[in-house]
């Protein structure tokens, strides 16, 4: 739902501005802190609420079908790998904290630098194999899936 | 005058990095080690596209590690989905491959669930694996940035480039810098569009404040289609949109809800409802798309339009609303912690919606509604650009040298930019991007991009029309006092009400019940044309509003080619999804086809044609 900024926690740091898929964290030039500038293009997808380092950003339901007094604040912990949610209801009955992981290795490492890893033969060019291909489809020896493989042949017209 | 910046020499030009363009990124690397390769995004690739917001589910997984499921099972259940129109040997080449996305994915860091007793992943339902995917799209974009030369966050690519030397092949492309308002040229000797699908094309239940509130994220703006359109390319299955079953208001997913946690829907004074519909439907598409005793003992799957169009007429016989009920699976404190859990991974805004009208599933079944139609072709629908598939899968109309590469030499496409490919989701765009990302570079070991020309008047030309909305403007808007009200320019905001109020009216949106006809249609183009000669006057006050014009343009786009398929294609083959009001029944005997459309970039006119739909059968068949 549309979010919103806190006067007195916003430092105009620019963190939401920078990840805001929509593009609708900007700036404001007098206050020198951030705001929604396009609530109706908002798919509270917390990604400037996930990335404020001051927890300034928040989020009011939809005016034309959320009732005021509810809260869904977040906590995202790259270091820790994980991100906890407190979801309050508006009429103070249910009030719920979640924790889920985000990953389950340091950040980035274990990807590798595909420039260097020994490259591809002709064979495999010729091939329809991608990177790591077979290996990563499949325990067994096995190749690729063919129509031949399969016992298949592609058929022109109606079948069901 | 705005500064140009131009990337020139570049092999691979990924424009827009979702779960498609990141895994061409990544792959594109492995094929062409010491190739260029440069990534043009509107948002930052961290958080753009659908994924954006996370995931609770990777909805394409075969396990054929595990003898699961093979990649012909996946294809028969895509068909029988979307009752027979799909392209089947590019959907055999994404199941077969995409298992080694996924286990990519696990390594990278991706929590995947596992199923503690048997060591396999957690099954959500046949297809489906469940993960903890908050931070999926960093996950990948993490991979993407390690095989890119070059990441350009907020770029709004607006065209592609076109060569000048030889006809019909793509050059790079061109947009803006969203923060500096920069000219970025990219001269590139192929071009993967990774862009998105289209929201925000029809009206939107939503109002006001919540029309942002859409099922497909508010950024996909449609560029896929309005770059590969734009470019002269051929489009299939456009006419395809989607219509979603959804809880109500904050369309919050019920994948996980119907099959993991066992609820189910029923009307509103709690009766099942959905079997009373199917002798009247069957009449319609047919008991060979229809057979609900066979569906029943073989589980065999009923088609989701079938379902939506059970909804909808429970809805208008005044038997609403349809309920989804959780009471019973949420009185496991388990299963409700899973249920808020799948909407916190990746729709919190649902989350929030039960908060605010303290909707507790646990003692409230809550309401469900079908959505406004979209326009997509990675989720369950395949609209997008018609694409050679692999060589050796693919019959000869479906093939011409380079997976994944549209009519278009050099340009190919992945994830919504693909038509004919339902089902393939977040996994399945990522191994399209993949198999793009080989093909293209073996496009240009093969010579192919060779002796690429592009002109200064090319250049020129397209930078003074990117930039027309701000001069426009700037003209005009001093002929007024205030305000947004002005004879010679509308506002993107105003284009995109007209757009969303037509399309609604004329091309089946949910005001209509999702009916339309010949006659509607066609006086939907003439309205989609004139909205065009006001689209050449629309006005923009700063950059963002510039960003705003050209998403417009690209819904535009997406939209005529929608209207015309819908207009070609005689007959009512997804019932649910849309009704040809003229034409109310499946018609296998014309239409047993997928729709193929070109709009020539010059005279903007359409050719529609046919081309054969191809099926999957065993060898002895």
């Amino acid at each position: 739902m549309p979010t919103f900024v806190y006067m007195t926690r916003c430092d105009g740091c620019g963190h939401c501005v920078d990840i805001c898929p929509s593009d609708i964290m900007h700036i404001d030039k007098v206050t020198r802190r951030a705001y929604n500038i396009e609530p109706n293009m908002c798919w509270e997808c917390y990604s400037c609420v996930k990335a404020c380092p001051q927890h300034a950003i928040d989020v009011r339901g939809y005016a034309d079908f959320a009732p005021l007094g509810h809260s869904v604040r977040v906590h995202r912990d790259e270091e820790k790998g994980v991100i906890a949610w407190r979801i309050k209801f508006r009429n103070g009955e249910k009030d719920m904290d979640l924790l889920a992981p985000i990953t389950t290795k340091p950040w980035g490492k274990h990807i590798p630098q595909l420039r260097d890893v020994p490259s591809p033969s002709q064979e495999m060019r010729d091939s329809e194999l991608l990177y790591n291909e077979p290996k990563y489809i499949r325990f067994d020896e096995g190749g690729l899936h063919t129509l031949k493989s399969n016992k298949l042949k592609m058929k022109a017209g109606v079948s069901y | 005058m705005v500064n140009t910046v131009v990337e020139d020499d570049i092999d691979v030009l990924v424009c827009g990095a979702g779960l498609g363009g990141t895994g061409a990124a990544w792959e594109a690397r492995f094929w062409g080690q010491d190739k260029k390769i440069i990534i043009a995004e509107k948002a930052n690739i961290d958080r753009s596209g659908a994924v954006a917001q996370g995931l609770y589910a990777i909805n394409c997984y075969m396990g054929t590690r595990f003898g699961e499921n093979n990649p012909e099972d996946h294809v028969r259940y895509a068909r029988i989905d979307l009752m027979g129109m799909v392209r089947e040997d590019l959907l055999f080449d994404m199941a077969r491959h995409v298992d080694s996305a996924v286990h990519q994915f696990e390594e990278w860091g991706l929590p995947l669930m596992r199923n503690p007793k048997t060591g396999t992943y957690l099954r959500e339902g046949r297809w489906q694996i469940m993960i903890h995917g908050e931070s999926y799209k960093p996950i990948v974009a993490e991979a993407a940035k390690k095989s890119a030369d070059k990441v350009y966050n907020r770029i709004c690519v607006t065209h592609l480039l076109m060569d000048d030397a030889k006809p019909n092949r793509v050059a790079g492309a061109v947009g803006f810098n969203v923060r500096t308002g920069d000219y970025h040229v990219f001269k590139s000797k192929t071009v993967i569009v990774g862009a998105g699908g289209a929201s925000n094309i029809f009206k939107p239940r939503s109002v006001g404040e919540g029309s942002g509130r859409v099922w497909y994220a508010p950024w996909s703006s449609g560029s896929a289609y309005g770059l590969m359109i734009g470019a002269g390319a051929k489009m299939t299955q456009m006419e395809n949109r989607i219509v979603l079953a959804r809880f109500k208001d904050g369309y919050g997913p019920v994948g996980a809800y119907f099959l993991h946690l066992k609820t189910y829907t029923q009307n509103g004074i709690g009766e099942e409802y959905e079997s009373k519909w199917w002798p009247s439907l069957q009449e319609i598409v047919g008991k060979e798309y229809l057979d609900p005793e066979l569906s029943h003992k073989t589980h065999k799957p009923i088609p989701t339009c079938l379902r939506n169009h059970a909804f909808i007429n429970e809805v208008n016989a005044g038997r609403g609303p349809i309920h989804m009920v959780t009471m019973e699976a949420f009185q496991d404190p388990h299963l409700e912690e899973i249920g808020w859990h799948n909407f916190l991974g990746m729709t919190v805004g649902q989350a929030v919606l039960w908060a605010a009208t303290d909707v507790n599933p646990k003692y409230e079944n809550p309401e469900l509604t079908t959505s406004e139609p979209y326009v997509m072709g990675s989720h369950a629908t395949g609209c997008g650009a018609w694409c050679s598939g692999p060589e050796d899968l693919s019959p000869p109309e479906y093939f011409w040298g380079y997976n994944r590469m549209t009519t278009v030499e050099g340009l190919f496409g992945a994830g919504d930019a693909v038509g004919g490919t339902p089902h393939a989701f977040s996994s399945g765009s990522f191994t399209e991007g993949r198999l793009a990302a080989k093909a293209a570079c073996r496009y240009i070991d093969d010579g192919k991009g060779e002796g690429i020309r592009v002109s200064d008047e090319q250049i020129e030309r397209r930078r003074a029309e990117i930039y027309k909305p701000l001069e426009h403007y700037k003209l005009y808007r001093n002929e007024i006092t205030a305000g947004s009200v002005n004879p010679n320019y509308i506002n993107p905001r105003q284009g995109l009400d007209r757009l969303q109020k037509l399309m609604d009216e004329y091309c089946g949106g949910v005001t209509v019940n999702y009916m339309t006809n010949e006659k509607l249609l066609n006086i939907g183009l003439k309205k989609l044309r004139s909205l065009e000669e006001d689209l050449d006057k629309i006005g923009a006050e700063d950059l963002h509003e510039l960003l705003r014009a050209w998403e417009l343009k690209h819904r535009h786009l997406t939209s005529e080619a929608v209207m015309h398929h819908t207009l070609f294609r005689k007959e009512t083959r997804w019932p649910g999804y849309y009704y040809r009001g003229d034409a109310m029944k499946l018609d296998d005997t014309n239409w047993h086809v997928l729709t193929v459309s070109r709009r020539d970039p010059k005279s903007g006119e359409y050719t529609m044609e046919k081309a054969p739909c191809y099926h999957l059968v065993g060898e002895n068949e």
